[in-house]
């Protein structure tokens, strides 16, 4: 961490003398660099698969209105019902209009754990901030085992 | 009684409508009638959630908070796919803040890891919960928690700068301090948290609470890192509004995995969310925030309540 910021740590208080520039550090500016430009990709992602989607130049696994007629019911009776892939299968079905528009969805829901490997997890080992080292990693394994589906997918 | 309450109900019905016409009245229109083609709830749902984006950046509040009780209300699908959609709007929401926050040094880093660990852990047992729950109870806990949420906008008073006596030993250890700017005055604002082990205990609750209903956390998170642990309400708001990118993250991997996220909800709910709240900046100067506001608690009480009835069944 900068020299400066951590005088300003040391004496906290609520108000102080007029600055016209404020620290902020490096790794949280290259995270939000990351993060903003990833989220516009995403949504430009979502933007195109969806209109394929929409427009039917590339046919749902089920038709969006069959969907229609199945969306009250639970997933997971939605599943059963329309024969749809668990988990992560739809990634081997992006033939499917439906299934490349969760392309952009699953993108913009992994770039925390690109931004966090990319530039926090170097920055706090350079730093040797262990714990703060710690709470990413622990974070980048919950995130994972999250989107892996180990935890459960599919059906209830 | 149960008759009076429910034609009391129905007037406030009818008065909420009417102060959102066009989306309330196209979602009437399309919902009564069953020979509505399929194409149609896209489309609305488009309408309803770029109003809901003008209206939540006019009252300062997540767009998660108003898309989960009022699209699970009054559209026909199941609370699976509006809980995963509704997490999605809020990550989207979340991510398209963050940046700009961050580089202002208005959400801090230091302050909203920690936090979101928790946050996001919990979100996942939240999210298990909430997809194994029967539809009736869920509808009922959620009618409760958003009621619960308008209470909290009516009642919640924030502190812009609270008095922090000094770090307490676990914001120390973990250097949770800095500075920022108030554009504003120009001054230099020094701060640091106190109650910091209180103010993660909390967050088990919030991360399970945003997992189980889909919300985005906001309306939890700021008077949490504002009023408990004493963090300038600048630096919560921001800092709250980064976090939900991470605890909605781990939640929405859990919708994904369970195949509760279909994109012809999701999609025109995100980009219907994004271009409202284009709109909702460029009117926010000419806006009144307290009507905004008001009118944004009565949507949350009327959705609340709709929503706990019909979990009883009554509607």
């Amino acid at each position: 961490m900068a020299k400066e910021q951590l005088a300003a740590q040391q004496a906290p208080k609520s108000s102080g003398k007029v600055q016209s520039k404020m620290h902020v550090p490096a790794e949280q500016v290259a995270y939000a660099n990351m993060i903003n430009y990833g989220q516009w990709l995403g949504v430009g992602i979502l933007v195109i698969t969806f209109f394929i989607y929409m427009s039917g130049m590339m046919p749902g696994f089920v038709p969006p209105s069959e969907v229609a007629q199945t969306w009250h019911l639970s997933c997971e009776e939605f599943l059963k019902t329309n024969g749809m892939p668990h988990g992560w299968e739809w990634l081997g079905m992006l033939r499917y209009g439906n299934f490349l528009s969760l392309l952009g969805i699953a993108w913009l829901a992994g770039l925390t754990i690109i931004a966090y490997l990319a530039f926090l997890v170097p920055a706090y080992l350079k730093q040797k901030d262990t714990p703060f080292l710690t709470i990413v990693a622990v974070e980048i394994i919950v995130l994972v085992l999250a989107a892996s589906g180990i935890l459960g997918s599919g059906g209830h | 009684m149960m008759n009076t309450l429910i034609e009391k109900f129905n007037a406030f019905t009818v008065a909420v409508s009417s102060a959102m016409p066009d989306a309330a009245n196209a979602v009437s229109a399309a919902a009564g009638n069953p020979d509505t083609p399929w194409w149609v709830w896209p489309a609305v749902l488009f309408v309803t959630t770029f109003v809901l984006g003008i209206v939540a950046v006019l009252a300062g509040v997540g767009g998660g908070v108003l898309f989960v009780p009022i699209v699970g209300s009054f559209f026909p699908f199941h609370l699976d796919f509006v809980r995963g959609a509704g997490l999605i709007v809020a990550l989207a929401g979340a991510l398209a803040a963050g940046p700009g926050l961050l580089k202002k040094g208005l959400a801090n880093l230091r302050l909203a890891l920690p936090v979101a660990l928790i946050a996001s852990t919990f979100s996942i047992i939240g999210a298990f919960i909430g997809l194994a729950l029967p539809q009736n109870i869920l509808q009922m806990a959620l009618g409760a928690t958003i009621c619960a949420i308008a209470v909290l906008f009516i009642f919640s008073k924030n502190s812009d700068i609270p008095n922090v006596p000094g770090p307490d030993g676990l914001s120390k250890k973990l250097k949770i301090s800095g500075t920022y700017i108030e554009e504003s005055t120009g001054r230099q604002i020094d701060w640091t948290v106190h109650r910091t082990l209180k103010g993660y205990l909390t967050f088990i609750f919030i991360g399970l609470i945003a997992g189980m209903f889909g919300l985005g956390a906001g309306w939890a998170n700021v008077p949490v890192l504002n009023l408990l642990m004493g963090a300038p309400l600048k630096l919560a708001v921001g800092s709250s509004k980064f976090l939900l990118s991470i605890t909605d993250t781990s939640a929405a991997w859990i919708y994904l995995n369970k195949g509760a996220v279909l994109p012809i909800i999701a999609v025109p709910s995100v980009l219907g969310i994004m271009l409202g709240s284009q709109v909702g900046v460029k009117l926010l100067s000419k806006s009144k925030p307290k009507a905004v506001r008001y009118l944004v608690i009565a949507m949350l009480l009327f959705a609340g309540i709709n929503s706990f009835l019909k979990g009883l069944g009554v509607m």
